[in-house]
């Protein structure tokens, strides 16, 4: 057999669109805030449109909570703890908790289709990881409302009160569970404050707690832009703040908060680094650092957007790496052979574009995908930038998008300096056959979670959260708790 | 003339690797309500029955294991919604074997459910309470995980026909472990509503068999089993029970005895679970 | 660090990059082997799965899933290797691999026929000059339980009555004892006897177990001069799984860029449906990549399967199902 390369005669097998259908989402052209368990008018009528970052379209038109929708959220949320929530025993919030989590896998594909419209990332995604890991952290935490006494803080653990969330765009309905269910669990209230560019799966998840007939105040969701958020932190009748974004944002809450006596919790942004030692499993190690940094067009706190590989297999990894790359596919969110969506907003892909034309002028090599991009909507072509130093911009600073940094190291302490070298500490990924050296690494970085030989893997019995820069706190497990309890 | 509706009745059988058949014995015997009427001919298990339950329970107990700690806690709610959903019947039969009147059947059958719930929530958190890591001296990365017994043969309340039931079949299940459960002699119906329930809340055959009959003539061979693992021996007392755990010691047996847990305490929970600690190197 | 410029891969060149001299690697000992296999990187058991599970969601649709059954029918080898096996039978399976649907010429005509070596001559003779190749197992198939002088003879015969390809058995005794050299001499005996036959080789991956173990045979195959690289014999309980094609698929991806020779992949047993094989077809295309999707490197083993490629088929075309009666039962 001579060894020409023979093409088949169908040629590359491409993929005919398989679209999902929009129409299972039953959106509205507008929706209220849902305040008091119902969807009411705000204060004043300053509707802003959520668009679909794919194409740009209009989905809804959403209300802006003004301070005086924000206090009114905030009463019901305090009249609801003190008259209702507080005397409901853990075995019924665990009953209502159940029943959230139930509702949202029987509406799981609406829920699914929503996401992806709303935020832009791909159906499979959001069908496959978002909704079930939603529906998962609801049915963890229903499970711990009834065995508080048994949670390691001491009996009869008492909750903080009326808590106030702020949640990113990244994950809008995963980022709601991370927040809901343990406050919930442990008997608080909560006023919850969606993002601006991906309001839909919240209320789309009030009409669940409707359909839950969870009492009304318990939950409230008031959605709007910054100043909905400020007027919440400031609110002085919220016991707890507990914030998921930027690290930037985060400072300027705990600013904020400091001079009063509100618990705090922050989860904030990383610069992960994804090391790959020279026996790591190739294939396998190729597709976690694709999964590290592409997974959700990169708009992951914990995203590996640092890959740092040992030199001796420097260039083998990176011929692998760029051959993969190739391979990504890039477009229609709904489409069901997407691989990465759009950049969920103009603000955002501008961002990215800034960050990645100085990994260039720093003297970076750049590799972006030749994938072909649609017309109208954010997109970015997956990136990966080699000969990346430790002192370029892009090695340092969160681009929060479809692109790679590629440092290299020589021994395992070099790995971990170099890992360890940021303000920055939530995750980092360990690629190695030999277990002895994975422990060794993981000992001595400074993240708050380490993934050997995956990435991105998350589940609502395992502790998430960063140190340093990228915040305090823990959700998921039973560290998860400590945040809403006063203990 | 008024028609009389003929109501179907039902045969109670048992419950081995989720199926549902008679005793091979081809006994029954009469089970009476509290106040001594006919309730049921309710299957009269035999030392057989017993062994082909043993059996079920060991081919389904590593398959149960292996399925994730989520997915065991979805099996249960699921038996809470079937529950709810058939509470009814369940109060009559609390009822009639424990001589409630309905109020207090159905606050007992609420108590029974709410439970099921609470050991639905246990599956994904007990190694979060009972595993560890541990900082031993020396370069060594140490954690500690807890993991089933294997088959537990449970003997249930003779009187608390659905809460003792509920109780002490559930707790080796949520922690990985299978049963066979000899059901209260009197007053077995409600265990027998529950076993039916399992079937349509996706337990997998095998993961809880419910043998109804004499305890006295059956529960020997349960105990003496040398592939059980542990026993509950709740529904028995005084000198047989002591005989019955003598027994338990010669294959070394984890023996829960009878009493031996409130409903705060974790026991049940902890009574049939080992734990198994691993050493690795840390190291470049 | 690394002087090596990147190079920007056109989407032209989006499959194997080959090097530009071709050289099989020279393995003079046992010795040698192991050191050649050792340095093989393992496999993540969990991450190869995970692999595979994601690339079976996803969806074709129209022209790609009615291309993809063509592909699919045309990689058929259309298998039956009982002991009841008789004339009739095999005449019946080389009429159906010719025409698989008697009532619709356009549906292509299957890869080969599979067969045991007695029965080779026989469905040469009904098969004549078609396209359909004649495939005979051999050496002692299934288990290779046998002396190297009589799995060599099984060969020469099956060659002799007219058998294009061979499916030879490795000796997982001889692997899974660590007597590698034995294994790799025996593949290159066999493909020296199979002259102008081609070979592939069946790893038994089922009894092989591990995805390292997998990789490691992959290689010692390779390195025999097979012409392709086959799953399993089917008549074991673990036969050809998504995972373990994966990483077949890589095995031979790696290998052809190492060496220029492009190896092929069979899968069998176990594989019954279209939506199963249309799987196969994916993890091909996106690990292998297009010079593999061809009947020419790639191949399934199975016999139920054909009638239901067939019957996707015709529901495309007509937009309902048919009953399985519409086509031959052999």
């Amino acid at each position: 057999m001579s060894g020409d390369l023979t093409r088949s005669t169908l040629g590359s097998m491409s993929y005919d669109p398989a679209p999902e259908s929009a129409g299972v989402a039953r959106l509205k052209s507008e929706y209220g805030l849902f305040i008091d368990g119902a969807f009411s008018d705000p204060s004043s009528h300053q509707p802003f449109l959520t668009l679909n970052p794919a194409t740009e379209e209009p989905l809804s038109s959403v209300s802006l909570a003004s301070s005086a929708d924000v206090e009114r959220a905030v009463v019901s949320a305090r009249h609801a703890y003190d008259k209702i929530w507080s005397k409901t025993t853990g075995a019924e919030r665990s009953k209502y908790l159940f029943r959230i989590a139930r509702l949202i896998q029987e509406r799981a594909r609406e829920f699914a289709v929503v996401e992806t419209l709303d935020n832009g990332k791909p159906i499979r995604e959001s069908r496959d990881v978002d909704v079930p890991l939603a529906a998962a952290h609801f049915f963890y935490y229903a499970g711990w409302a009834d065995k508080l006494d048994h949670a390691g803080f001491g009996p009869n653990p008492k909750p903080l009160g009326v808590a106030g969330q702020i949640i990113p765009w990244n994950f809008p309905l995963l980022m709601a569970a991370w927040k809901l269910a343990p406050a919930l669990a442990a008997g608080n209230t909560c006023v919850l404050k969606p993002a601006e560019t991906t309001p839909l799966s919240a209320l789309l998840l009030a009409e669940i707690l409707q359909q839950a007939e969870l009492p009304p105040g318990v939950v409230n969701i008031v959605t709007g832009d910054g100043s909905t958020g400020s007027a919440l932190v400031d609110h002085p009748g919220v016991d707890k703040i507990a914030f998921t974004g930027s690290t930037e944002v985060g400072r300027l809450i705990q600013q904020r908060v400091a001079p009063s006596r509100k618990h705090l919790t922050l989860e904030l942004g990383g610069k992960g680094a994804n090391i790959v030692f020279e026996d790591a499993p190739i294939d396998e190690m190729i597709e976690g650092i694709i999964d590290g940094i592409f997974f959700n067009q990169g708009h992951v706190c914990c995203a590996g957007s640092r890959l740092l590989v040992q030199e001796s297999v420097a260039d083998e990894v990176l011929r692998r790496l760029i051959r993969r790359v190739d391979q990504l596919r890039v477009g229609d969110p709904m489409d069901k052979n997407t691989d990465v969506g759009a950049i969920n907003s103009a603000a955002q892909l501008a961002r990215i574009k800034e960050l990645t034309a100085y990994g260039e002028q720093e003297g970076a090599t750049r590799y972006t995908s030749s994938c072909a991009l649609p017309d109208k909507g954010y997109w970015f072509a997956p990136t990966v930038f080699a000969d990346v130093a430790q002192s370029h911009r892009v090695a340092r600073e969160e681009i929060f998008g479809p692109v790679l940094s590629v440092l290299t190291f020589r021994t395992p302490e070099e790995a971990v300096a170099k890992a360890n070298n940021s303000n920055y500490g939530l995750a980092c990924g360990v690629w190695s056959e030999k277990g002895s050296r994975t422990l060794w690494v993981a000992e001595r970085l400074r993240a708050g979670v380490i993934w050997a030989n995956t990435y991105n893997k998350f589940d609502p019995t395992s502790p998430f959260g960063g140190v340093r820069e990228s915040g305090f706190g823990r959700e998921g497990g039973r560290h998860g708790l400590e945040a809403y309890l006063n203990v | 003339m008024s028609e009389i509706r003929l109501d179907v009745r039902k045969t109670y059988k048992l419950l081995i690797n989720g199926a549902f058949p008679r005793s091979e014995s081809g006994r029954s015997y009469e089970v009476t309500s509290f106040k001594g009427e006919f309730l049921a001919n309710v299957a009269q298990g035999s030392r057989k029955d017993v062994r082909d339950a043993v059996v079920a329970a060991r081919g389904a107990q590593s398959k149960w294991w292996a399925q994730s700690a989520y997915n065991r806690g979805q099996v249960i709610y699921r038996l809470a919604e079937m529950a709810e959903s058939r509470r009814d019947e369940l109060a009559e039969h609390v009822g009639l074997a424990e001589g409630f009147k309905d109020k207090g059947a159905q606050a007992s059958v609420s108590r029974a459910i709410d439970r099921i719930v609470w050991y639905a929530g246990w599956t994904d958190k007990i190694a979060q309470i009972l595993g560890s890591s541990n900082p031993v001296a020396g370069p060594f990365f140490n954690f500690s995980v807890p993991v089933p017994s294997g088959v537990v043969g449970v003997i249930a309340s003779q009187d608390s026909s659905l809460e003792g039931f509920i109780d002490a079949v559930l707790a080796p299940i949520a922690t990985g472990n299978t049963v066979v459960v000899l059901a209260s002699n009197n007053r077995p119906t409600p265990s027998i509503l529950i076993g039916e329930m399992t079937a349509t809340a996706d337990f997998p055959g095998g993961v809880l068999n419910i043998v109804t009959g004499h305890t006295g003539e059956i529960a020997p061979t349960l105990v003496g089993h040398e592939d059980v693992d542990g026993v509950d021996l709740d529904g028995v007392d005084g000198e047989f029970e002591s005989e019955l755990a003598v027994s338990a010691a010669s294959s070394i047996k984890r023996v829960l005895r009878t009493g031996d847990s409130g409903l705060a305490s974790l026991r049940r929970l902890r009574a049939f679970v080992e734990t198994s600690t691993v050493w690795h190197t840390i190291g470049q | 660090m690394s002087t090596a410029p990147l190079r920007l891969v056109s989407t032209d060149e989006r499959g194997v990059q080959l090097p530009t001299e071709s050289a099989l690697p020279s393995v003079e000992s046992e010795c040698q082997l192991k050191a050649l296999l050792k340095g093989l990187s393992g496999v993540d058991a969990v991450g190869a799965e995970a692999r595979a599970a994601k690339l079976a969601t996803r969806s074709l649709k129209k022209s790609t899933k009615l291309a993809a059954i063509d592909l699919a029918i045309s990689m058929v080898d259309l298998t039956t290797l009982e002991g009841a096996d008789t004339p009739g039978r095999v005449t019946s399976l080389c009429t159906k691999a010719m025409r698989p649907d008697p009532s619709d010429a356009s549906v292509p005509s299957a890869a080969a026929v599979c067969v045991y070596p007695d029965l080779v001559a026989h469905a040469r003779s009904v098969l004549g000059n078609s396209s359909v190749a004649v495939a005979s197992v051999a050496t002692a198939f299934p288990s290779g339980r046998a002396s190297l002088n009589v799995k060599l003879l099984d060969v020469k015969e099956a060659v002799s009555a007219g058998a294009d390809e061979i499916d030879m058995v490795i000796d997982r005794g001889a692997f899974l004892s660590g007597r590698v050299g034995q294994v790799l001499d025996e593949v290159m005996a066999v493909k020296e006897v199979c002259g102008d036959a081609h070979l592939k080789v069946i790893l038994e991956t089922g009894e092989l177990v591990t995805y390292d173990n997998v990789r490691r045979a992959s290689w010692i195959a390779m390195l025999g001069g097979a012409d392709f690289i086959k799953t399993s014999t089917g008549k074991v309980s673990v036969n050809a799984t998504l995972p373990t094609a994966l990483v077949m698929l890589e095995a031979v991806r790696d290998f052809g860029e190492s060496t220029g020779r492009l190896v092929g992949v069979k899968v069998a047993g176990g594989i019954r449906n279209t939506k199963d094989a249309l799987r196969y077809l994916v993890v091909v295309n996106e690990t292998a990549g297009s010079a593999w999707l061809t009947p020419n490197k790639f191949r399934f083993g199975a016999s139920s399967l054909l009638n239901d490629l067939l019957m996707q088929r015709l529901k495309q075309h007509r937009g309902v199902y048919v009953r399985p009666d519409e086509f031959s039962g052999d």
